[in-house]
């Protein structure tokens, strides 16, 4: 139990415990002993400088990993409520990635139209009831934000967006299938300042909502919308704590150089 | 709310999915083994009915009445003297064409129209190059029935092949080296010539083996152009004793190829001169793989050593 | 000042514009800019050649007698000129090689694309290749004293020359061009889109088919189109293994003689320059492209509204 900013107590309940994590890309070890925890619908920021393995970390949570040959994972990543170690040898990639959806880090809408890129997770899981379908993906798209700019062209092809829709569209494509995590891979290095703006605005909306692991590039970033943050550094976890006391005032000499700047 | 994320439903979707994968991996083996399969049986086959006619007396002698006397002494020579008239004009004209393609032409209609047409000529049946060559080499102008008509029906065939590989193979050249050259006042044709050729001519060579390897087995043109079947001497040598020593009359020769030495002896209704015609598919075959062969290697060793 | 300038000068060679290096440049480039005119010219002259000797024949035929006499005997004395018994022949022998190499060279490429490990794939492309390699007179051969024998102990009745056989070798030989151009097309489409798919928990075969397959439409289209370009214009293995009688029959168990077949046969013989047979291979040369043609308009077609839908 704490007590929140506002006074009212709070449950914590954790989303996932990454316990003692070691991740190889063949020798190299690209993850050193990691220990963290997500705290179950709030946003926790990945910070760090370029090649501190902030993304393979995040790639973690859906075994993206499993696709490329060479590559080994040691220690646990355990999803609550079910108690399950999700880079267990007996656990499906496929199932964690059916719970566990992704954002990349440039927009990879499908050649499709934009209402079979929402739908596509839904076709996977062998949905045809257009009636479900359509409702899905309506849902999705308002939650995304996307709805009014798309309603009347479901049935274009998505390419035609703009590179902020595009993006939009793919966090409604994570959204259909209703996921225990989202997971964001730097969302808006892509992009210019008033799409990440509207990124960072539905983000910050989808608090509450649901689990959120961000990688961000940008420290003012994970300070607008993260509750969380931990920042790491060649392949270990420095410090990991409440965004705020990270910010104002990190335990770590290392994360405050990076903070302030003096690093990075 | 959670209709569509019942555990045990989205394991019994992903079990059935993992069939489909399965299937098609099986299907994907197998197909691949009926081409495997196909090849290995073709080539054995002509290996039990070919390899006891390849002797020493095979490729020195000239094709016979009687199947046992008969050999490739005059479809080899044919090739080889075909191929050189082949690979002289191709291999100028077609990287002359890839280089002004990537180097010098402007983004205009005509470059537009060069481009899809190389790309349509590609597509065009080789025999239709047959009747070009005969339309215009044989009669229109005069060069007869001859070597020159064939190697060069058979230059206009592979052409194509040659400007793509020389376009991607100067595609690849990044364009730091062309500043470079330019930076030291060196002019296009200098940077061009000194960097451009140089540094893509592995490339470039791997489209020419490959072109060349595909003139080798073509059988149809020649044909149309009217090459004999039935050739029991050899065109006139092309050097000679007295000056200048070089001759070009060779060219003007009627003259026959290896792959029609094999169609004539597989039209024979007698077996032994089908066993002639495996043993000249043998050779024809070995000849065409080594050379694909060599520009595969050839290209997997650029690969490994040139990384831009 | 300028005396200072002028030694400078001619130590290092003159600056400025030197007009014999221009004209040298210019002449390379108008070279260069002649070879690759060439390939219009070739195709230019592909049409004109074709065209001309096919006009002369059409003074002889009419275009009627042509496209809808079912005999086509141009070397008997009763001479008739009807195409349709080599366009038949074309299209049956076309249609079973497709059957086989369209299908087959798919499932490959997407095998080879999108499930096989690296090891595989790494031996796999050059032995495509090497197959593709082999010349067509060999698979001729193959089809005739191997293929053939085979299918007439399944099918005792089957004649010596067929189009079965014939064009299932052809398919099989066509294999490795359409697997080859489709996988390039396949493993084109970024991996981003892969991990996207992926990442909602597709499996292989769903990301292959719903994902990566739109992505690649337009290279596997040009593909398909290359591999029935083949089919319709291959010439030895139908003239070794099908036959060279004309025969107007959609039944694959029957010898039966193609466009390019005819041409061949023709080309053995010893027509005069000029004579009405001589002139008949370019009309059947003619058709020959003009089938290509359509095929090509119907693939670019398919492929541009193929994109709207979408």
């Amino acid at each position: 139990m704490q007590i929140g900013q506002e006074g009212q107590i709070e449950t914590i309940t954790y989303k996932s415990e990454v316990k003692n994590l070691n991740f190889y890309y063949g020798a190299f070890n690209a993850l050193k002993s990691i220990n963290m925890v997500l705290h179950d619908k709030k946003i926790t920021a990945l910070i760090g400088p370029s090649g501190c393995g902030k993304s393979t970390f995040l790639r973690c949570f859906n075994r993206m990993h499993d696709l490329y040959p060479g590559n080994r994972y040691d220690g646990e990543i355990i999803l609550y409520p079910d108690d399950v170690n999700i880079l267990a040898q007996n656990v499906d990639p496929i199932e964690v990635r059916m719970r566990i959806s992704m954002v990349f880090q440039k927009p990879n809408p499908f050649p499709k139209s934009i209402y079979e890129n929402v739908a596509y997770g839904l076709r996977v899981r062998g949905i045809k009831q257009r009636a479900i379908l359509d409702e899905r993906v309506e849902l999705a798209l308002r939650n995304s934000a996307l709805w009014e700019e798309v309603k009347d062209r479901q049935h274009d092809l998505a390419f035609n967006l703009s590179g902020g829709q595009q993006q939009r569209l793919c966090i409604a494509r994570a959204l259909a299938t209703e996921p225990e995590i989202l997971l964001f891979d730097e969302p808006t290095s892509a992009l210019d300042p008033i799409a990440t703006a509207s990124i960072e605005e539905l983000i910050t909306d989808l608090k509450n909502k649901v689990t959120i692991l961000i990688v961000t590039h940008n420290m003012q970033q994970a300070a607008r919308v993260s509750d969380y943050t931990a920042y790491m550094y060649l392949g270990e976890l420095i410090e990991f704590g409440v965004t705020d006391t990270i910010f104002i005032k990190p335990k770590n000499k290392q994360t405050e150089d990076y903070i302030t700047g003096r690093f990075g | 709310m959670s209709s569509i994320n019942n555990l045990e439903e989205i394991r019994k979707i992903i079990d059935q999915h993992r069939k489909w994968d399965l299937a098609f991996t099986v299907a994907g083996v197998l197909a691949l083994m009926i081409a495997v399969v196909t090849f290995i049986v073709l080539f054995a086959h002509m290996l039990i009915d070919g390899a006891p006619r390849l002797s020493w007396d095979f490729f020195t002698s000239f094709p016979s009445r009687r199947p046992e006397m008969a050999g490739i002494l005059s479809a080899w020579v044919g090739t080889t003297l075909v191929m050189i008239v082949t690979a002289a004009s191709a291999v100028p004209l077609g990287i002359g064409a890839g280089v002004y393609l990537e180097e010098y032409a402007s983004k205009n209609l005509l470059t537009e129209i060069i481009e899809i047409n190389v790309t349509n000529l590609a597509g065009v049946p080789s025999i239709i190059y047959g009747l070009l060559a005969l339309g215009l080499f044989v009669y229109q102008l005069g060069f007869g029935q001859s070597i020159l008509a064939a190697g060069l029906a058979l230059a206009l065939l592979i052409l194509p092949v040659v400007i793509v590989a020389t376009r991607e193979a100067i595609r690849a050249i990044p364009v730091a080296i062309r500043e470079g050259a330019y930076a030291l006042g060196a002019t296009k044709w200098q940077t061009v010539i000194d960097h451009l050729l140089p540094y893509s001519s592995a490339g470039i060579l791997t489209g020419i083996i490959i072109g060349l390897a595909r003139a080798i087995g073509e059988t149809a043109p020649v044909i149309t152009i009217g090459a004999l079947t039935f050739i029991a001497f050899l065109p006139p040598a092309p050097i000679k004793n007295e000056f200048p020593f070089l001759s070009f009359e060779w060219l003007t020769a009627p003259f026959t190829v290896m792959p029609i030495q094999m169609f004539n002896w597989v039209s024979r209704p007698e077996e032994a001169f089908q066993f002639n015609a495996a043993a000249a598919g043998l050779v024809l075959v070995v000849m065409t793989l080594a050379m694909n062969g060599l520009a595969i290697y050839l290209r997997y060793r650029m690969r490994k050593t040139i990384k831009w | 000042m300028t005396e200072w300038r002028r030694n400078k000068a001619d130590r290092v060679g003159k600056l400025g514009f030197s007009f014999r290096r221009h004209l040298h440049e210019k002449f390379i480039e108008f070279l260069l800019f002649l070879s690759a005119v060439l390939s219009i010219a070739i195709m230019f002259a592909i049409i004109v050649m074709l065209l001309k000797e096919s006009w002369v024949f059409f003074q002889h035929v009419s275009l009627w007698d042509f496209l809808t006499d079912t005999q086509w005997t141009p070397l008997f004395d009763d001479a008739h000129y009807g195409i349709l018994p080599l366009v038949s022949g074309t299209l049956v022998s076309s249609f079973i090689a497709l059957a086989v190499a369209l299908p087959l060279g798919t499932v490959i490429a997407v095998y080879l694309s999108e499930f096989a490990p690296f090891a595989v794939r790494e031996v796999a492309k050059p032995f495509l290749e090497l197959l593709g390699g082999v010349p067509t007179v060999v698979y001729g051969y193959f089809a005739l004293l191997f293929v053939t024998p085979l299918l007439q102990a399944i099918f005792p009745e089957l004649p010596g020359f067929n189009l079965l056989s014939a064009g299932l070798v052809m398919g099989i030989m066509i294999i490795p061009y359409v697997s080859s151009m489709t996988e390039d097309a396949m493993r084109a489409v970024p991996m981003n889109l892969r991990e996207g798919s992926y990442a909602m928990g597709a499996t292989r075969f769903q990301t292959a088919i719903r994902v990566v397959m739109p992505a690649a439409f337009s290279g596997i289209a040009a593909a398909y189109i290359l591999g029935i370009s083949r089919a319709v214009g291959e010439t030895m293995v139908v003239a070794i293994a099908a036959g060279m009688q004309p025969n107007l029959t959609w039944n694959p168990m029957e010898p039966a003689a193609t466009i390019t077949a005819y041409i061949v046969q023709v080309s053995l013989g010893d027509l005069p320059h000029g004579s009405i047979g001589y002139q008949t291979i370019f009309a059947a040369g003619l058709t020959l492209l003009i089938l290509t043609l359509i095929f090509n308009i119907i693939g670019h077609v398919l492929r541009k509204r193929y994109r709207e839908v979408y």
